[in-house]
């Protein structure tokens, strides 16, 4: 019997970039409201993990040309530097700095350092979920 | 940062940039480097002490301030020494390496500058640093730069072997010796030796802890400087390229073991243990290294046995001037030691340069197969004429004056009036002179063999003839300092030695080191004329101890230890882990479970910290009371679940229901984790299970799910007093918790509302940032586990 995924597959098409925005809202949101770079970064791993499921690995895999590993060492990588960034002023390691702007059109808002260290741990999470799942899912031996 | 902090760091920094240059193809790599340790040689030269005395240099830089770890750099005439020697034979060594190893399409150049920079910034740092904590650091970079130089052409097995072995008997010496600097740290209160100098200075040597930290800190020294029975991996480091042998494993780090000891004089020395370990060490040491040497065929394996009896020869002579705090007769002994130091590291060095000349030119290094090279090779003949009667010990040459020095040492040593010397300290003088008529023998067998006799083109690999201007100029160099040094000694007296002196004694105010040639005829003199005569008398009767069966085992007895022991350490660890290690995730829960358990009741029954408490408890609101009731459902069904994927649903209903709770006790955040973790668990799991045979769920006899059941009910019920009497000491202990702080300070001090959020990414930013590398790492982990599958009966 020959299984049909059209309803699957038209619903994932819609549903996995709610969840991509919506991962990208929790993962700016994350300084004040529930969310942040975990979070945000576990919710887009599972709206990539859906496209992955409903559709052929292989042809996910041409759309969304990245290499896990090199994500994950990405983040690490910003991650550290972050933190390496306060060591330039003489603070301990990992020191964050946030400070409040205005921006004509936008009104006050405040950029922290803490935004690029959240970005980094986004990217790890994204990283590790996607590449151990994937991992195990292509092994076919 | 001072000036000496980046000298210590140069090297390393010169390091990072070795690749870059190595890119620049038609020069060769070694050019650039070259710069460094000259400039660095030239710059030490200042601070040498010309008719003042010397006034030591202190920097010091917080590192871990709070636990007494500070770069502090201390230049005294000990240090200086050294530090002069490093960089000095450095710039020679990266000189001849510029034409040993030839600038070759695939020739690793890049490796082998930055290893080489590596160590000379490693080496730099033992011998600058004040703390003992830094030095340990540099000692196992050196360490560990040595062992990557060995394995430099690490095709060869040998290599490989040779690398192996220094690395883990250095490493081991280290390692005792950190554990022997904490034993100070815990007497004396600081990590800087010359507070652990002053305070050993004021007590009386009563501590109890007192002979293990000299015994561990010796430890690790002779393992560095190649000591009786740890000698036995300096013979194998001659795997690596010429150079390095020269710069390392003769010049500088196997004398990191001879400065440790000299550091630590003025801290265990006057001791009985101290005198008497590091003599009979050197001594034996000493005795062995020459005796070894003389049936070697391989001209590098003399050399290295020769290094080894020098070595011995330098630490007894420490070993008995430590007795000068007590008998200042002995103070000969430590100026012959630093003095030895100097003309050991030109007449050796020269040597291992001539060495690698010969093995350059003719492709051996094998005495049987050379010969008569003394009419192809003038230049090269006449250095090593040089430094090997200077090793000999013969006038006019440094390693004579050296070598009549340390004889006046030990003949001195006779006359001591501590340590029960009495009539043992014959033995000092009797094993010097013996040790001495096989140096000299050796000294006559490399020269005779090699440079004289019957030229044998058939033999050799390569048509012999004279090297290049350039290999020669480095040996040229350490050559005329050989002659320089045996012709006016007293140029060093002052300058240098009187400094080091100092530095190990700090008593001696006005030491007198005067050195002569012709000082009378005294007994030194016929002792050294009594070794050249049975030199040549054994050495002329060569052939027929060479049938004596000792000299048939060219390689150590001692290495059956070491080999066996390895063998013995890899098939025993190996058994163990197989015990251990069952493969069936269900016993690795069982050990982690029993642990958890065992470690818990401990802590409860130690701590007296299980208490019950259930005044302040809430109310349960009814559908609280669903909600658990559902969940503890779930959880009992899932063992008798015999269908796999409904077990995993199972799984999931638990985690979905945890995630409810979070909600209803108000943390969005743990519940929307709590969520996503569910979620992409449960693809992991169907997943995993898909790839997983369809095998009926395995029987287990009775007993064993007893054993089972009593391990995850231990387990709960654990956990659940930890929680019950967690609630309970809040009450009674008024603990006041610490989400207070949090609450208050996320605005003002992190610029957030969100508190959790805050705390995973400033107040516990290193947490996180941790976490997520162990994230990374077992992700690592997984791919390595599914792309490099072991086959059946394969061992990792």
């Amino acid at each position: 019997m020959k299984t049909n995924f059209l309803m699957l597959h038209t619903i994932t098409r819609i549903v996995s970039f709610i969840i991509l925005s919506f991962s990208i809202f929790l993962f700016f949101a994350g300084h004040n409201n529930p969310g942040g770079g975990f979070i945000g970064g576990l919710m887009t791993a599972s709206a990539l993990l859906l496209l992955y499921i409903s559709f052929d690995i292989k042809k996910i895999k041409k759309a969304i040309p990245f290499n896990y590993s090199t994500v994950i060492a990405i983040g690490l990588l910003i991650a550290i530097v972050t933190g390496l960034n306060s060591i330039l002023f003489g603070d301990p390691f990992l020191t964050q700095y946030f400070e409040y702007y205005n921006v004509p059109v936008l009104g006050e808002i405040e950029l922290t350092t803490a935004l690029p260290f959240d970005l980094g741990i986004y990217l790890v999470v994204v990283g590790v979920a996607l590449l151990s799942i994937l991992t195990i899912a292509e092994d076919d031996s | 940062m001072s000036t000496l902090h980046y000298l210590v760091l140069a090297p390393f920094i010169m390091a990072i940039f070795v690749p870059f240059l190595y890119k620049i193809r038609h020069i060769h790599t070694g050019w650039f480097v070259l710069a460094l340790p000259l400039v660095l040689f030239l710059y030490l030269l200042q601070y040498i002490p010309i008719g003042v005395s010397m006034v030591p240099v202190e920097e010091i830089v917080p590192w871990v301030p709070r636990v007494g770890i500070n770069f502090s750099i201390y230049l005294d005439g000990l240090s200086l020494l050294f530090a002069l020697l490093i960089t000095g034979i450095g710039t020679l060594v990266v000189l001849y390496s510029i034409f040993y190893i030839a600038n070759k399409k695939d020739e690793p150049l890049n490796n082998f500058y930055v290893y080489l920079l590596m160590f000379m910034g490693a080496m730099l740092g033992v011998v600058l640093s004040d703390n003992l904590i830094v030095i340990y650091v540099f000692w196992e970079l050196t360490s560990l730069a040595s062992s990557l130089l060995i394995a430099y052409w690490f095709h060869k097995e040998k290599s490989r072997y040779g690398a192996q072995k220094s690395m883990l008997i250095t490493v081991t010496g280290g390692f005792a010796m950190l554990a022997g600097f904490c034993l100070l740290y815990i007497m004396a209160g600081s990590f800087s030796i010359r507070e652990i100098i002053s305070y050993f200075a004021q007590v009386e040597f009563n501590e109890s802890l007192f002979i293990p930290a000299m015994l561990l800190i010796l430890l690790g020294a002779f393992t560095k400087s190649a000591q009786f029975p740890f000698h036995i991996w300096l013979p194998d480091a001659m795997e690596a390229p010429t150079p390095v042998s020269a710069y390392l494993h003769s010049a500088t780090m196997v004398k990191a073991g001879i400065y440790l000891v000299a550091r630590f004089t003025p801290v265990f020395g006057g001791t009985p243990e101290w005198f008497w370990i590091i003599t009979s060490f050197g001594l034996v040491t000493l005795i062995w290294g020459s005796i070894s040497a003389v049936r070697q065929t391989d001209l590098k394996a003399i050399l290295a046995f020769s290094t080894i009896s020098q070595l011995g020869l330098i630490m007894a002579l420490l070993g008995l001037g430590s007795a000068s705090f007590l008998d200042s007769v002995a103070e000969v002994a430590i100026i012959a030691a630093i003095f030895h130091l100097i003309n050991h590291a030109t007449f050796k060095g020269s040597l291992f340069m001539v060495v690698g000349i010969v093995d350059h030119e003719t492709g051996t290094r094998d005495i049987r197969k050379l010969g008569g090279l003394m009419a192809i090779m003038p230049v090269t003949f006449t250095i090593s004429l040089i430094g090997i009667a200077s090793m000999a010990g013969l006038p006019p040459f440094n390693g004579f004056l050296s070598k009549e020095m340390f004889f006046t040492g030990v003949l001195e040593a006779t006359t001591l009036s501590v340590f029960n010397v009495g009539t043992l300290g014959i033995i000092f003088p009797i094993v010097a002179w013996i040790a001495s008529i096989f140096t000299f023998v050796y000294c006559l067998i490399m020269f005779f063999k090699t440079f004289t006799g019957k030229y044998q083109p058939e033999k050799l690999e390569k048509d012999a003839h004279e090297a290049p201007i350039g290999l020669l100029l480095s040996p040229i160099v350490l050559a005329s300092l050989v002659v320089i040094f045996g012709l006016f000694p007293n140029m060093l007296s002052y300058t240098i030695i009187e400094p080091a002196a100092q530095s190990i004694l700090p008593y001696i105010v006005d030491p007198y080191i005067n050195i002569y040639h012709w000082h009378g005829p005294n007994t030194e003199l016929f002792m050294t004329i009594g070794v050249v005569l049975f030199g040549v008398l054994v050495f002329i009767n060569l052939k027929r101890w060479q049938e004596a069966t000792f000299f048939l085992h060219e390689r150590d007895p001692l290495n059956r230890v070491y080999d066996g022991g390895l063998d013995g350490l890899v098939s025993g660890s190996k058994r163990v882990t197989n015990l251990q290690l069952t493969g069936l995730l269900r016993d690795y829960f069982v050990y982690m479970s029993v642990f958890m358990i065992l470690l818990l009741s401990w802590t409860f029954f130690r701590y007296d910290a299980l208490a019950f408490d259930f005044t302040n408890v809430s109310e349960i609101s009814p559908y609280l009371w669903v909600i658990t009731l559902v969940l503890i459902g779930a959880t009992i069904s899932i063992p008798f679940i015999q269908h796999r994927i409904t077990a995993i649903i199972g799984v999931g209903v638990i985690g979905f229901i945890v995630a409810l709770l979070f909600v209803v006790f108000r943390a969005p955040d743990l519940a929307l984790t709590q969520l996503l973790v569910e979620t992409v668990m449960v693809v992991l799991f169907l997943l995993c299970f898909y790839h997983l045979p369809e095998l009926r769920k395995e029987k287990f006899k009775p007993k064993f799910r007893m054993t089972n059941l009593v391990i995850s009910i231990g387990m709960g019920a654990i956990v659940t007093l930890i929680a019950f009497s967690a609630h309970a000491m809040r009450h009674n202990l008024n603990f006041t918790p610490i989400s207070q702080y949090f609450v208050e300070n996320s605005k003002p001090l992190a610029g957030g509302y969100n508190m959790v959020n805050v705390i995973l990414v400033d107040f516990r930013g290193l947490d996180t940032l941790l976490e997520v590398l162990v994230l990374a790492v077992a992700a690592l982990g997984i791919v390595a586990l599914i792309k490099l599958k072991v086959k059946e009966g394969q061992d990792v």
